[in-house]
This record gives C-alpha cells, sequence and structure tokens, in this order.
C-alpha cells in the first residue's frame, strides 16, 4: 500500500484536478460523504450543546439512580456517543478510501484511453 | 525534598534525555525536526496527541474544578472528550492531507499569500504563548510545593528542560516525551481512581450519596461556578471547538504519513481521553470527600493540588512523588509541544517563507527552527516570571477560545467552502483573534467589582470565554468578506486552486507532494 502510494506521488505533477473535479464519481462521493459527515457533526454538536443548557433546568436535576442525577447520565451518554461516533466513522472512512481508490482509478483508466 | 521524590523526578528526566539523545541522531532535516519524518504510526501519534491534550489544566485543573465545585468542574471533562470528534469528522484527514509543517501551511496550499501566513503565524504565537504561560505558571508552583524551592527556579528548571529536548531532538523527541508522559498519567490517574473507588467499596451509589449526604446536592448539580446557562454554553463552545483550532495539535497530523493514520492517531486519542476524563470524577469526589475543601484551597485556591494532595491521603509519601513526578513529565511534554509549535510559526512561517520566500536551504531551515524554538522559549519563560500570580485556567480557556474564533472557521472554510477568498480569510482570522483579545480584556477575568481581577470595576461583557460571540462573529466576516469582495478575485485561477484543494482533500492524492 505504501510502496505503491510512493511510487505514484512521483506521477503526481501531472494530476490534472480539474479533470477529477469535474467527474461525476468524484462529485457524488464528495457530496455523500460532507452529508454524512456535516449531518452526524450537526446532530453530535446540539446533542452536546443542549447539555450547560438543560442542566441549568430541572429537568436534568432530578435524581436518576440514587443520588446521581441526570446530568451525570446526560454526560455519560455523551462520553458514549463520542466512543460509538468514533468507531463508526473508522467504519465509514474505511469504505470511503476505497470509493476515494475507484475515483482516481476511474481518472486513471480514462487518462490512458485519451 | 526526600529521596522518593527525588527518584521519580530523576527517572523522568533521564528517560526523557535518553529519548532525546536517541531522538537527536535522527533529527537532521527540516521535516525531521518539524513532523519526526512523517513516519509516526497511530497509536503513537494518538497517544502524543493525548500528551498534549491532557495538559496540566485538564489533570490538576479539572480534578481541583470537580473536587470544588462539582459538577461545574466536570463540564470541562465533557467539552475535551466530544471535541476529538469535531476533529475527527472535520479536520483531521483534510488537514493531513493539505499540509506540510503548519497550519498556514495548509491555508497558503489555497491561498498563496504572504499576508495569510503572516496572519495565522500570529494566530500560532499568541496561542502557543497564552497556553505556554498557563503551563509554566502550573510548572513552577507544583515545583514549589514539592520541593520548597523559589518559583523563578522551578520556571528556569522546566525552561531549561524543554528547551532541550526540543532543541537537540526536535519533533522525535517531543512525540516521544509525550508518548511517555501519556501512558504515565493514565497509569497514574488509573491507580488514584481505583483507590479512590476502593474507599467507597467499588460502588458508584456509595459515592454519589456519600457527596450528597455530606457536602450537599448541589456538588451533584451545576450551579456552584457557572450561575447562568449562557456562561457554560459559551465555554462549552469554546472548548469543543477549540481544540480544532489549537496549531499544537494541528501540528501533530503532520507526523504521520497519510489521513489513515491520522485517523487512526484521533481515534487512539479518543479512546484515551475518554477514559482519563471518566476517571476525573473519582479523582475530584475522592479529593473533595478525604482530602476537604478547606486542606484544598489552603494549599492552592484555584484547587490546581487537589490532586497530588488526594495521592498524599492514599498512598502517602511514595504515591505523592509519584502523581507529582506525573505531572511534571505533563507539564514537560504539552510546554515541548508548544515551544516546537511556536518555533514553526516563527522559523519557518515568518523567517523561512515570507522573509525569505521558502527559499532556505535545508541545513539553513533546521538553523532556523533552533534558534526559534530558543527565542519562544527565552520570552515564554520571561513572561511566565511575571505571571505567577495569573489564573492558569483562565489563559487556557482563552487560548481554546482564540483557537476557536480565529482558526477554526478559517480551516472550515478554506476546505469546505468555494467560495471563501483570501480577503474573507484575512477577515475571519483578524476578526476571530481581535474580539477574543477586546471582549476577554472587557470580561470578568480583568474586570471585578470585589478586586478578583486585575482591575476594580464592573464588566462590560460578563462572559468568562466570550466564545458565544467570537465564533458566530469570525464565521460572519469569513463570509462577508468573502462575498463583498467576490468581484476582485481572479474567478477562473481560484476555481482552478479550489478544485485541486477538493480533490486532494477528499482523496488524499498527492499527499507527498504537498507544497513541495
Amino acid at each position: 500500500m505504501m510502496d505503491e502510494k510512493q511510487s505514484e506521488s512521483k506521477k503526481h505533477d501531472n494530476i490534472n484536478y480539474d479533470v477529477i473535479d469535474r467527474m461525476d464519481s468524484f462529485n457524488a462521493f464528495v457530496k455523500k460523504k460532507n452529508t454524512l459527515l456535516f449531518g452526524i457533526t450537526a446532530a453530535f454538536l446540539t446533542f452536546y450543546i443542549l447539555l450547560p443548557i438543560l442542566a441549568f433546568t430541572s429537568v436534568l436535576q432530578q435524581q436518576a439512580i440514587g443520588s446521581i442525577t441526570w446530568v451525570w447520565v446526560y454526560s455519560l451518554a455523551l462520553f458514549i456517543m463520542t466512543i460509538i461516533l468514533c468507531m463508526i466513522y473508522v467504519k465509514m472512512a474505511g469504505k470511503f478510501d476505497k470509493e476515494a481508490a475507484a475515483v482516481l482509478a476511474e481518472y486513471k483508466k480514462a487518462g490512458v484511453s485519451r | 525534598m526526600n529521596l522518593v521524590s527525588a527518584g521519580f523526578f530523576l527517572g523522568i528526566v533521564g528517560l526523557t534525555l535518553i529519548v532525546t539523545y536517541i531522538a537527536a541522531k535522527r533529527t537532521s532535516s527540516a521535516t525531521d525536526f518539524y513532523t519526526a519524518g512523517g513516519g509516526l504510526k497511530g497509536w503513537q501519534n494518538g497517544f502524543a496527541i493525548a500528551g498534549d491534550y491532557l495538559s496540566a489544566a485538564a489533570f490538576l485543573g479539572v480534578s481541583g474544578a470537580i473536587a470544588l465545585t462539582g459538577f461545574d468542574g466536570f463540564f470541562f471533562s465533557v467539552g475535551y472528550v466530544v471535541a476529538n470528534l469535531v476533529l475527527l469528522y472535520m479536520i483531521a484527514e483534510p488537514m493531513r492531507n493539505l499540509g506540510r509543517f503548519t497550519l498556514a501551511d495548509m491555508l497558503t496550499a489555497r491561498f498563496n499569500e504572504k499576508r495569510i501566513r503572516g496572519v495565522a503565524a500570529t494566530g500560532t504565537i499568541i496561542i502557543v504563548i497564552l497556553y505556554m504561560i498557563a503551563q509554566l505558571v502550573g510548572a513552577g508552583a507544583l515545583i514549589k510545593l514539592l520541593f520548597g524551592i523559589d518559583y523563578w527556579v522551578a520556571v528556569l528548571i522546566v525552561g531549561v528542560m524543554m528547551t532541550t529536548y526540543v532543541l537537540f531532538g526536535g519533533m522525535t523527541a517531543t512525540s516521544w516525551v509525550q508518548i511517555i508522559k501519556a501512558g504515565l498519567l493514565l497509569f497514574g490517574t488509573f491507580l488514584l481512581a481505583i483507590l479512590v473507588f476502593k474507599q467507597f467499596n467499588f460502588n458508584l451509589l456509595t459515592m454519589f450519596s456519600t457527596i450528597s449526604e455530606n457536602y450537599g446536592d448541589e456538588y451533584l448539580v451545576p450551579g456552584m461556578k457557572y450561575s447562568s446557562s449562557i456562561d457554560s454554553v459559551s465555554m462549552m463552545m469554546a472548548l469543543v471547538l477549540g481544540t480544532s483550532g489549537l496549531p499544537h495539535i494541528l501540528m501533530r497530523f503532520f507526523t504521520v504519513k497519510d489521513a489513515k493514520t491520522a485517523r487512526s492517531s484521533i481515534s487512539w486519542t479518543t479512546w484515551i481521553t475518554a477514559i482519563f476524563f471518566s476517571l476525573t470524577i473519582f479523582l475530584g469526589f475522592g479529593a473533595m470527600h478525604f482530602v476537604g475543601f478547606d486542606a484544598i484551597i489552603a494549599e492552592n485556591a484555584a484547587g490546581n493540588t487537589a490532586a497530588p494532595l488526594l495521592a498524599e491521603f492514599l498512598g502517602g509519601n511514595v504515591l505523592l512523588s509519584f502523581i507529582c513526578a506525573v505531572a511534571f513529565a505533563t507539564i514537560l511534554a504539552v510546554v515541548s509541544g508548544l515551544v516546537l509549535t511556536g518555533a514553526s510559526a516563527i522559523s519557518h512561517d515568518i523567517y523561512g517563507e515570507i522573509l525569505n520566500d521558502g527559499k532556505l536551504t535545508e541545513k539553513q531551515q533546521v538553523l532556523a527552527a533552533r534558534i526559534g524554538s530558543i527565542s519562544i522559549a527565552i520570552v515564554s519563560i520571561i513572561l511566565a516570571l511575571f505571571a505567577q500570580n495569573l489564573n492558569v485556567s483562565f489563559l487556557v480557556s482563552f487560548a481554546f477560545c482564540i483557537g476557536a474564533s480565529a482558526n477554526l472557521p478559517v480551516i472550515l472554510y478554506t476546505i469546505y467552502w468555494k467560495k471563501f477568498n483570501s480577503n474573507g480569510a484575512v477577515a475571519a482570522m483578524v476578526t476571530g483573534l481581535v474580539s477574543c483579545l477586546v471582549l476577554g480584556a472587557m470580561g470578568p477575568n480583568i474586570w471585578s467589582p470585589t478586586g478578583n481581577a486585575i482591575f476594580v470595576g464592573d464588566p462590560l461583557v460578563n462572559l468568562s470565554v466570550p466564545a458565544i460571540i467570537t465564533i458566530p462573529l469570525s464565521f460572519l466576516a469569513g463570509y462577508l468578506g468573502s462575498v463583498l469582495t467576490a468581484h476582485k478575485v481572479e474567478k477562473a485561477e481560484a476555481e482552478r486552486v479550489y478544485q485541486e484543494i477538493r480533490v486532494k482533500a477528499h482523496t488524499g492524492v498527492s499527499v507527498q507532494d504537498v507544497s513541495h
């Protein structure tokens, strides 16, 4: 993988970014990726910023389990969310890598036939 | 001073010097110096990012804040943990794909103008110095507490150590100091937490009910430190968005070979920080219960020595010495990273790229980097000598606020917004930086009617961290700056550059040839 990448890098000077940028497969890929990433980011930031807002209301100040109040439970949920979203990202990004590689392969193939 | 604590301290000093010695042999080019040759593995960089991230403010500050203010202190922990996701989802991979040594490199990949580099480097230097003063002041207080030596001697010792690591070992030594420190810190915190948990019979409910029965329910809900939602929302915004704008964190992404490794770095960091900050509950509550409010306050009004005092209660002098040595290592690792980042802005951005058009030879670059390291270290040491009585956590949260306001908006726009232009970039950075400094100067950390701050009087802006105003302001400035000057921009050329940025950011193609 690494060797392949390094040997490729020498050819990069003549990569035609304009062509890649106009490829349908590239644009579909970027659109899908950005929609997912921005969507999830907006969701977790919202969930996160609700903590300091709700924490000052009676909703989260009541006791949940024993003396433990809901603010702690909510915080714990944010910790768990962070771990889970981190694992989800790694998984998603693996797929993105493959799609990006497919886009580049398509570009190279088109370049050969041109 | 006694033999045990001297032993732990000398052990850490010795170990880090050996690392520096080995690293020095491998540091010959500018790439070695700034990025450890770009060859760190994911777990290594993950530990090193955690080493950068878990500063003394996080270890000593957060546990002390929880001990004194209960849940209000834990807000920090939540912010630091969730911040990893912003880095991971939005920043880490494009940053790796577009940059070389510094944040300015990444921005100038799109806008090749000296003013962009100049403004970005200035922001970096300001953040680095604020952050470093905070760490040095904390280090001075800690060493003073342990060995009873004068504050200025303590600051000088730390200053010499950090300069040594960076000067000889560059990024390789700095990274390994951070990796060692992160490991030690995780171990030390885990040990303390287990010992505290044992006292509560390994029962969370017992721990929480003991706190509420003995000290009152108010410790288990917010409100002791933050009286309003808006103040804490502003602080939380600075924490979660500021991390992705801190130059010493961003720089770490250039030490790995590709986006995939950058991703796995943050993945490691996320786990480490999530575990660490969960444990701060035990440290905070442990200190509150076993050391006691009065004893903590008596030693340090801000509670910065709560964790060491807890260690003394749980494990006597040996554990106290160990935890203090860990805290010392923590500070050393963070300040080394800061020195290196400051040097990259001074020597690479300003001296190399702006003053010499990037035409320095490899040898000159390394020499410039070393001189830059010494300069930034000296300036910080001198400032820290005068800052002994400043509120440390305020300086750190302020650095986060500047990162979130001056850097994050411009980074996001550069990667993701087609119509962004260099005028917008300057507008966003300058607005973020200036609004933070101005609003901060009018805030409650500078003005206090009761004389708790630098000046006596009512604060004009009653937010301890003005992020809730400054972040939107910076985004707005970036937007307006770009839209209003759109007619001045050479459209075809701007479009061509953005196509290249977009392809590189999303595919990682040509990571090796960026800005060469």
